[in-house]
């Protein structure tokens, strides 16, 4: 720690940190435009000037950018120095020479932070009486909107797009001042982190477009901290909504996950809320000859007592779902009975998350929050494509790459802050990320090995990196000298890492690489280095659900074909993306009734003859299980629509309609109906299941108050409340009660420091914009005041293994004796491996109208000899049958891909991917002119 | 050892205008290359760099660093980072300069010998000569006289049989001021926006592609081989001044022979001009000048006793810069010059910091307002306003600093002028 001297007082300040960071890490504001927490200084817009001074004596001083000046011990500074408040303000006047002052119809308005560093500048009058320079505007596809006039050239842009992302279509143009911010030609932004530009962008440059179809002011939008569904990780989001809609979804900080940063996926795929498709009232579909019938809706009392007419009858099994809630999949196993509870997902990836639980909590290692991944200094992916599957972990696997250039920078005297002048240094220097993958990933391009393999020669690769690293670790057998070396090299790299992270996960159905990613964690913690552990799951709840426990799909399935239940309750998931089709349909024609509970219509829901309309995550609370084993609280920002109620919600209207003895299966229900609240399911919940008793600490209950008061649900309003609603009356209605939640539904409430995961949206005094977040920050870029949102469930069990313990063991799993046989092509065949796309493999994203538009036709890439085999050329059609149907896809020529290995599209709406990895035929379309 | 050279234009002896340069052999005959043999037959790295550091050799490019300390900082040893850079900064783009480009065109040879020399002493494996594109001229001769220095084995593996290996590059500038600026230059070098860095990390620690690099100016560097030849003592002694050596000094503007001149460091600025550029033309009488190029204050009759070298012209608040004087008549209107000025500067700006993407252009309005007949009395408080804050330290680099030089000074020496532009509502010179 160091003392800094500003205006008079002392302070302390890290002495790693620049003035510009120490200032705001201690509450003063000092303007700035150019510097981010995240990207660094660059020192470009001069906005940060303060004064400093040599010492005591010294009463000249002399102005410094503080971003660019570091927190030394005994700096002498000042901010209400006269000449540098005239330089702050005249910076702004500079800017203002060409910025359009068309606050009024600028989507910034009201959240900018160029209008709140104007006004906290004090520049109020325009000197500047001449011509403005004028842009031409950029399309850039869905999901940001380009206004180029308004650019103060902060250059923010550039470096998080290019710098930061690794994107290479958005640059500066131009000199002087006419430097022009944009792709080269109009075109849709290619980076997967497009929409972080919206919050970089200190102006209206960069706003995102889907918020502007139905645009509202910050003031005018309700907002709640969220958890992103879109994947397994768990980002942090805030969700706002108007007139019933959610409008935008912005980044949640939470310094150990997402940090400032979200993937496009899961900034832009929240649109499902608003799709046409969502259920807003309970459907009945008389079942005809077992078949179904149209739908008509049906008054909520009356479903309810239909509901409850068929769960009379008895033998009632429920299919829960890793996109809901715990909440809801705790009430469905509490309506049907533990024994008659099911997971809702396949044999193996039930198997595979239970690999990974093992994994996780058994030891060797914990698992790595994304911080760590980014903060590690060594990194292996063993067959996940992780901008596809887990796009937030690429962003911070970019990171970790440049950690080995700091230790350059360091030596050159550097400070790490100063980013210019690190990339300089740093560049060609690369911390190791070593990439196994059936074919190309997106982060190939930073790696420092690169290893295309099938699924099964991945693992044993993996093993013999075990093996390498810790002799007594098994090996596989007969590897090829190839395969040798590539196992040697990887294991030197992770060999000189103090912490590494492995990065596996679900996505090739194969159990034997989560695995060989535990023995390799355990072999290198037996040499010392703090070893961690990263599991890429499909699902937003995949973990929390695999921990609550539950038989996989199958066993659900086999009881309704053979009798042995009458009825399904199915919450909140589509099984025709998780089983066979034909297997699913026989269970649904043998099954007396189903009832499913699901927010949009699917497949599944089609095939009900009762369906209750579920909320998403924007219109109820509760609780999911990141793959790091975090519980995290999402909470409600919408009033539902229509009869629209969270899922466990109807499940306990159910229970307490039944209003009777337990539904079949002994008392569980007797709880169930008595449940008021999102508070009394969570603390049920933690009495019936041990493991997840915490997650009633992943965020306070709804009685949390500050000085008697609720939460606030949006910043101060301009408009005044009547406005929430003014689309049907200026009558001022009361907020909606909050239940589940200690919000208050409306501007009114307490604001200010609270529990990390409480921030229902980010404002104070003067800072309007989401820059704010200094203001809750314990120190910038450190944990939210109030601590980092979450509780983890999951620790080995003495948190980390002594390394001496470690090393005994790093061989003794029994299981890693089953190494996979290594692979071999099969004539007229191909191991069709799954192909993740960000856009359009995750089911609910898809739904939003921005994602579809960037989702492309499915493609099927296979080595150039493979096509040459199969008669077929680049982009034209091959056909494959899957699931019972023939799917065509595009052909790819990928010469990487091992021979006999294709790869499939996967997930993309009509094509589902739950078989994959599977062997195939692949065929040619007749129709397709043969090859010349 | 050291013996005299047989001139007191060790720069400029070999070069004969209108006659083109002298090739490998000639400029051998004329006793090229013996610095380099010198040097690197006889004398360790570090001794060339206490050579030049006992020359009190500056940098002539315009701020006057000391060149042997320059050089001091670039990391030695075992362990020191390779490869390692020597970069000839022929980038020369101050208006009103053109002594860089007499000596690339004039005697290519003494260019590439000081590169040579100067890469050993910093121990460098590779330079680069990164000239303005547009002296297409100076590049061709360059890079024929690097083939015969190539060919001769003064470039490559091994020069002259010794352990020294050195890889020369002749690269034409995409062209804009910028890339004088010697980090924008390195910045530029890469492929990259010519953006000047932050310093620290300075040059010498991480430069072009995050390596030991060291930019020096052509005329500085042409000097390193004579005084390799003949001694620090010789190069002092070649000075009127407070500083070592000759420098090569210009003039244009309305004086009777415009031109470049080379002569002792510290040549009186009067002497420059009444005796090398042969007074005012007839009819026109000295208003003031530039003594340095466009980024120097100005100076006025009352200046002419003054030293021209870096010491003695700050003292007179304006700075040497490049030498060469831009001379403003009693018949040219200040304020129209002044515009002119900034119209360069705003449109050289890189577009990197604030105050000079916005400042200068706000400032080149103004000055073609007043000029113009439109101008306020409060534009002169603006004006002013612009002379403090883009000031050094205000902006990244030096370029905005440069471009208020000659304002600051203007606003100074012709405040009536203004007045009267602003009074009138017009330009007296125009009617």
């Amino acid at each position: 720690m160091t003392t800094l001297h500003i205006d008079g007082r002392e302070y302390e300040a890290h002495e790693k940190d620049n003035l510009l960071h120490a200032c705001l890490s201690l509450g003063l504001d000092v303007p700035y435009f150019c510097w981010h927490p995240a990207l660094g200084s660059v020192g470009a817009c001069r906005q940060c000037a303060v004064k400093q001074f040599r010492d005591e004596k010294d009463s000249q001083g002399r102005l410094v950018m503080a971003c660019m000046t570091p927190a030394a011990d005994g700096a002498r500074v000042s901010i209400q120095d006269p000449e540098a408040k005239a330089f702050r303000a005249s910076v702004i006047e500079w800017l203002m020479t060409n910025h359009p002052h068309d606050c009024p119809v600028c989507e910034e308005g009201g959240e900018c932070h160029l209008q709140d560093m104007t006004v906290l500048t004090g520049h109020a009058y325009r000197r500047y009486r001449f011509g403005k320079r004028t842009h031409r505007n950029q399309y850039l596809g869905p999901f940001v909107k380009h206004e180029m006039n308004r650019c103060i050239a902060c250059y923010r842009c550039v470096r998080f797009y290019r710098d930061y992302a690794g994107g290479r279509d958005l640059d500066v143009f131009g000199a002087h001042n006419h430097v022009y911010f944009g792709r080269e030609s109009d075109g849709v932004l290619e980076s997967d982190f497009s929409g972080n530009l919206v919050e970089v962008c200190p102006t209206g440059v960069f706003t995102d477009r889907t918020l502007s179809a139905r645009y509202t002011r910050k003031w005018d939008l309700q907002s709640a901290p969220s958890v992103c569904v879109h994947c397994g990780l768990g980002c942090n989001t805030l969700a706002n909504a108007r007139y019933g809609e959610v409008r935008r979804i912005l980044n949640r900080y939470h310094g150990e996950l997402n940090g400032y940063f979200l993937c496009d996926r899961g900034r832009y795929g929240y649109d499902f809320v608003n799709g046409p498709a969502r259920i807003r009232t309970p459907l009945e579909a008389p079942r005809v000859n077992k078949g179904p019938t149209a739908a008509q809706p049906l008054a909520r009392q009356a479903a309810l007592a239909r509901a409850v007419a068929i769960l009379r009858e008895g033998d009632a099994i429920g299919v829960g779902s890793p996109r809901a809630s715990l909440e809801s999949n705790f009430a469905l196993r509490e309506l049907v009975g533990r024994e008659r509870f099911h997971l809702g997902i396949s044999d193996r990836d039930d198997r595979l998350l239970a690999a990974i639980l093992e994994s996780l909590r058994n030891g060797p290692a914990p698992a790595a929050t994304l911080r760590e991944a980014e903060e590690s200094d060594a990194v292996l992916i063993l067959g996940e494509d992780v901008p596809a599957t887990a796009p937030r972990l690429a962003l911070a696997l970019r990171q970790m790459v440049r950690r080995a250039g700091f230790a350059r920078a360091e030596h050159l005297k550097v400070p790490l802050w100063q980013d210019a002048a690190v990339r300089d240094v740093g560049r060609g220097i690369k911390s190791p990320l070593l990439i196994a993958t059936p074919a190309a990933t997106r982060l190939d391009e930073l790696a420092t090995l690169t290893v295309r393999a099938a699924p099964d020669d991945i693992a044993r690769l993996g093993f013999a990196v075990a093996h390498a690293l810790c002799g007594a670790a098994a090996a596989a057998a007969d590897l090829d000298e190839a395969a040798r070396e590539r196992a040697s090299r990887i294991a030197e790299q992770l060999s000189g890492a103090h912490r590494a992270v492995i990065v596996a996960g679900t996505s090739l159905g194969s159990e034997a690489l989560i695995r060989t990613a535990a023995s390799i964690a355990r072999a290198l913690r037996g040499r010392g280095c703090d070893a961690r552990l990263l599991f890429i799951v499909p699902e937003c709840n995949s973990i929390g659900t695999a921990l609550l426990g539950g038989e996989p799909l199958a066993a659900a399935l086999d009881a309704l074909r053979e009798g042995r239940a009458r009825t399904l309750v199915v919450l909140e998931n589509d099984l025709y993306r998780r089983a066979e089709r034909g297997a699913v349909n026989a269970a649904l024609e043998a099954a007396r009734h189903v009832i499913a509970i699901d927010h949009t219509l699917n497949e599944t829901v089609h095939h009900a003859e009762l369906v209750f309309p579920a909320a998403t995550f924007a219109e109820s609370s509760g609780t999911l299980v990141s793959s790091e084993g975090r519980a995290q609280r999402f909470f409600q920002v919408l009033s539902p629509r229509g009869e629209v109620s969270a899922g466990w919600r109807w499940l306990n209207e159910l229970a307490r309609a039944a209003a009777i003895e337990p539904v079949r299966t002994g008392t569980a229900s007797a709880t169930l109906k008595r449940w008021r609240s999102l508070d009394e399911a969570i603390a049920a919940l933690g009495r019936a299941c041990p493991q997840l008793a915490a997650i009633g600490d992943a965020a306070p209950s709804a009685a949390f108050r500050v000085s008697g008061e609720r939460v606030a649900s949006a910043p101060a309003r301009e408009s005044g409340r009547t406005s929430e609603h003014a689309d049907r009356s200026v009558f001022e209605p009361p907020p909606p009660p909050q239940p589940d939640a200690p919000y208050t539904g409306s501007m009114e409430g307490y604001y200010g420091v609270m529990p990390g995961a409480l921030y229902p949206f980010y404002w104070a005094p003067s800072w309007n914009s989401v820059q704010s977040l200094n203001k809750f920050q314990q120190e910038v870029g450190g944990p939210l005041r109030g601590g980092n949102p979450g509780v983890r469930l999951i620790e080995p069990p003495d948190g980390t293994r002594s390394a001496s313990e470690a090393r005994d063991g790093c061989g003794e799993d029994s299981h890693d004796r089953d190494i996979p046989h290594p692979f071999e092509p099969r004539e007229g065949l191909w191991l069709v491996v799954p192909q993740y796309h960000v856009f359009g493999s995750e089911e609910l994203s898809a739904l939003a109208p921005a994602i579809a538009e960037r989702i492309a036709g499915p493609t099927l890439a296979l080595h150039p000899e493979d096509a040459a085999v199969l008669g077929v050329r680049s982009q034209e059609p091959l056909e494959l049958v899957l699931d019972g149907a023939t799917h065509r896809a595009l052909a790819q020529l990928h010469p990487e891909l091992p021979r006999g290995v294709a790869a499939l599209s996967a997930g993309l709406p009509g094509l589902p991917a739950f078989e994959l990895p599977a062997w195939l035929p692949l065929r040619r379309v007749a129709s397709a002119e043969p090859p010349r | 050892m050291a013996t005299p050279h047989p001139t007191d234009r060790p720069l400029t002896h070999n070069i004969r205008p209108g006659e083109p340069p002298l090739d490998l052999a000639g400029y051998e005959r004329a006793g090229g290359y013996q610095g380099l043999r010198k040097a690197l037959k006889t004398l360790a790295p570090t001794d060339v760099m206490q050579a030049v550091t006992d020359a009190k050799l500056r940098g002539r490019g315009g701020a006057g660093f000391p060149t042997g300390n320059k050089w001091s900082f670039v990391p030695r040893g075992k362990d020191a980072p390779h490869p390692r850079y020597l970069i000839v900064n022929a980038d020369e783009m101050e208006p009103g300069t053109f002594k860089d480009r007499l000596l690339l065109e004039g005697d290519p040879h003494q260019m590439i010998e000081g590169a040579i020399v100067s890469a050993y002493a910093i121990e460098a494996e590779i330079a680069y000569i990164f000239v303005r594109g547009e002296y297409t001229l100076a590049i061709e001769r360059l890079e024929r006289a690097a083939a015969e220095a190539a060919e001769r084995g003064y470039l490559g593996r091994n020069i002259l049989g010794t352990a020294f290996s050195l890889e020369l590059h002749v690269h034409s500038s995409a062209g804009r001021y910028i890339c004088g600026e010697e980090t924008a230059l390195l910045t530029s070098l890469e492929g990259q926006r010519a953006i000047p860095r932050a310093k620290p990390p300075y040059p010498q620690a991480a430069g072009v592609w995050g390596r030991p690099s060291v930019v020096n100016n052509v005329e500085t560097l042409c000097n390193v081989p004579h005084i390799v030849c003949h001694g620090a003592e010789w190069f002092r002694g070649l000075s009127r001044g407070l500083d070592a050596g000759t420098k090569i000094y210009g003039a244009s503007g309305r004086v009777k022979r415009p031109g470049a001149w080379e002569l002792p460091m510290g040549t009186p600025l009067g002497e420059l001009l009444e005796e090398h550029a042969g007074g005012m033309c007839e009819g026109f009488r000295l208003r003031a000048l530039l003594p340095g190029g466009a980024s120097t204050g100005f100076l006025t009759p009352e200046h002419l006793d003054v030293a021209m070298d870096f010491s003695s012209v700050e003292k007179v608040g304006s700075r040497l810069g490049t030498g060469a004087l831009i001379v403003l008549d009693d018949r040219t209107c200040p304020i129209g010059m002044l515009r002119n000025l900034e119209h360069f500067f705003a449109q050289e700006s890189c577009g990197w910091c604030t105050p000079c993407r916005d400042g200068l252009p706000w400032v080149e309005r103004l000055l073609a307002a007043i000029e113009a007949g439109e101008g306020e009395l409060r534009d002169l408080e603006i004006l002013e306003m612009h002379t403090q804050f883009l000031g050094m330290g205000k902006t990244f680099c030096a370029h905005a600093p440069g471009a208020m030089a000659p304002l600051e000074t203007g606003l100074k020496y012709f405040r009536e002028d203004f007045e009267r532009h602003i009074a009138q509502k017009g330009c007296p010179w125009r009617h």
